[in-house]
């Protein structure tokens, strides 16, 4: 590898950094300036980001993050498949159909046993 | 080239395929249709092990591979396989009136139980390192599911964090040691990198070592090595005594399949080396857990601490390498009748609710329960080694292998530790027929899937104890197949 060859690496570098820039200065410029303490917090709608950190949260949260992490791997898996989908062919399918399977296995046991229920 | 079905072999994979496919079953069964008793789980688990049973011990060994590759059906694959999936048999039978009594009878209890064999299915057969982690982490993660299996139970729910914490910690070590072998052979499939290894040589290359050390050092974990054992005593005695009679025994099982698959198909040419260090911890893992046992007063953890020393008895025969691994399978295979066996008696006779066992509850019970308190003292000599036991046999092919590689030491520090580990052992059986109950124990009645478990596990150990000649024999054929 010689340095020429990380230039769309630099390229990438700047237009992430000038797109952000970009976003920051043109809300601060355009936007409405109407603050109120809840909008000045530093997550709005999340937990309050400072004082004692061994607080008790619902065990709910706990599930859907699994869930989360599970069905969102999932997902991951489905993109090279579909990219290569033609060239892969039959054999591919049934792959991916064994392996849905197998995640709908556990899906219908998770929905069954109300790990999907709030209440 | 684009993969095909044919290259895939799915017909040598019909064991973990129905093992897990029974697991997955259950599952659904339970969450779409099921109310009231679980006990058609426990027999769907003991029809998936059957089939798994039936096509392994009919199918037979040849060096061909399964899964692209990933698997291998070889003869020291297949025999581990048979080990565990009996194992887990057992485990299910004597399950299944423990979990009613303690009023946690459900499903997800025999899908885990066969998810963790699936797991232990694939490490031994496993022809490549993430093969065998992909198996470590089915394995590790369904126990420690079912560690926590009683939730109500806060010595259940401590046990299962513990084992998740560190078990997680020697996940990342045993990840790292495959990434750095990867370094060094520049393939995770065994055989490949063994050659690799062979020619390259195996003199200083930090990538090899680091790779071996760590690699050992998750292994170990598993395995309950010391120095990597701490977890294992608490571990063993919260979890439901059920799920430590399975854990002591699967765990081991397949963590020395792949360990002893490591030895003789990568690290062969490594050998001087890898054999001192796990000398070193074989001589370690022996002493620490028998002089530990030593100082218990209570059953479940003691025979926590008699499985360490008993896995430090095994690792003399692994150090040995090709020599030593058909004494390590028909070790592990009287082992899991005995050991099983053990936990079954301890299971049978702890008082509801709870899963210490304390010597004083065993007094009088020789003679107030004597079938049972016959098959534990029965299983007790066969730890300790006791001649017309699997365990005397078994442990003279376990030393034997070392003194004919030349570990002549070694295999005297195990006799001596064997000695020490008597005191222990046979103090239970002294107890059990020699003193007075002070305060008699209220005994639950025993259930028939428990008696026909613990019936078996005493055949077992009686049978292999005074003709071990099949046995030997099959152990013996099973390891000459290996694909190298």
């Amino acid at each position: 590898m010689v340095p020429a060859d990380f230039l769309p690496i630099l390229v990438l570098i700047i237009v992430a950094v000038g797109m952000s820039a970009i976003a920051i200065a043109l809300s601060a410029l355009l936007g409405p300036h109407k603050s109120t303490p809840t909008k000045l917090m530093p997550y709005e709608s999340g937990m309050v980001p400072v004082g004692d950190a061994r607080l008790r949260f619902s065990i709910r949260f706990f599930v859907v993050a699994i869930l989360f992490i599970l069905f969102d791997v999932e997902a991951i898996f489905f993109y090279p498949w579909a990219v290569y989908f033609r060239r892969l062919g039959l054999f591919a399918l049934i792959q991916i159909v064994v392996f849905v399977g197998i995640l709908f296995v556990g899906y219908f046991y998770a929905w069954r046993k109300g790990a999907l229920e709030w209440e | 080239m684009l993969p095909t079905l044919s290259v895939l072999n799915l017909n040598g994979a019909v064991p973990q395929i129905a093992v897990a496919g029974a697991g997955m079953l259950i599952m659904l069964i339970d969450a779409l249709f099921h109310r009231g008793s679980r006990r058609w789980a426990a027999y769907l688990a003991l029809l998936g092990l059957a089939v798994a049973l039936a096509r392994v011990v009919e199918s037979g060994a040849s060096a061909e591979t399964i899964l692209d590759g990933a698997l291998a059906r070889d003869g020291l694959g297949m025999a581990f396989a048979l080990v565990l999936i009996v194992a887990a048999a057992l485990s299910v039978l004597v399950a299944m009136d423990y979990l009613r009594r303690e009023e946690h009878e459900r499903a997800e209890y025999y899908a885990l139980i066969l998810f963790a064999t699936a797991g232990g299915l694939a490490m031994a057969m496993a022809n490549d390192l993430v093969a065998v982690f992909i198996g470590l982490e089915t394995l590790s993660i369904s126990l420690y599911v079912l560690s926590a299996f009683f939730t109500g139970d806060a010595a259940s729910r401590e046990a299962a964090l513990k084992y998740l914490l560190l078990g997680a910690f020697a996940s990342a070590f045993f990840l790292y040691g495959i990434a750095l072998l990867y370094g060094a052979s520049g393939t995770t499939r065994l055989v490949e990198m063994g050659t690799a290894i062979r020619l390259a040589g195996t003199q200083a290359d930090p990538l090899l070592w680091g790779g071996v050390a760590l690699i050992i050092v998750g292994v170990g974990f598993k395995l309950a090595l010391v120095p990597f054992h701490s977890w294992a005593p608490d571990v063993y005695q919260g979890a439901p005594t059920s799920v430590t009679a399975f854990m002591s025994v699967a765990s081991k099982v397949a963590a020395f399949a792949a360990l002893v698959r490591l030895l003789v198909v990568v690290l062969a040419p490594a050998a001087p080396l890898t054999s001192a260090l796990l000398a070193l911890l074989a001589v370690l893992t022996m002493t620490v857990g028998n002089i530990l046992a030593l100082a218990q007063d209570e059953v479940k953890r003691l025979l926590a601490y008699s499985s360490i020393a008993q896995a430090g008895y095994i690792l003399v025969a692994a150090v040995a390498g090709e020599v030593g691994a058909a004494a390590v399978l028909f070790y592990l295979l009287g082992y899991a009748f005995t050991n099983l066996g053990a936990f079954a008696v301890v299971l049978a006779w702890s008082r509801r609710g709870e899963g210490r066992l304390p010597f004083s509850d065993l007094a009088g019970l020789g003679f107030r329960r004597p079938w049972t308190a016959a098959a534990l003292s029965l299983f007790l000599l066969s730890l300790t080694g006791m001649p017309l036991t699997v365990g005397f046999v078994g442990k003279l092919y376990l030393f034997g292998a070392a003194v004919q590689a030349g570990w002549t030491w070694l295999a005297i520090v195990a006799v001596l530790n064997s000695v020490v580990s008597a005191f222990y052992y046979l103090r239970l059986v002294v107890i059990m027929y020699m003193r007075e109950a002070e305060m008699p124990l209220a005994l639950q009645r025993a259930g028939l899937a428990l008696g026909v478990a613990l019936a078996v596990c005493a055949a077992g150990v009686i049978l292999l104890g005074l003709v071990p000649g099949v046995a030997l024999d099959w152990a013996r054929q099973a390891v000459a197949v290996v694909l190298s």
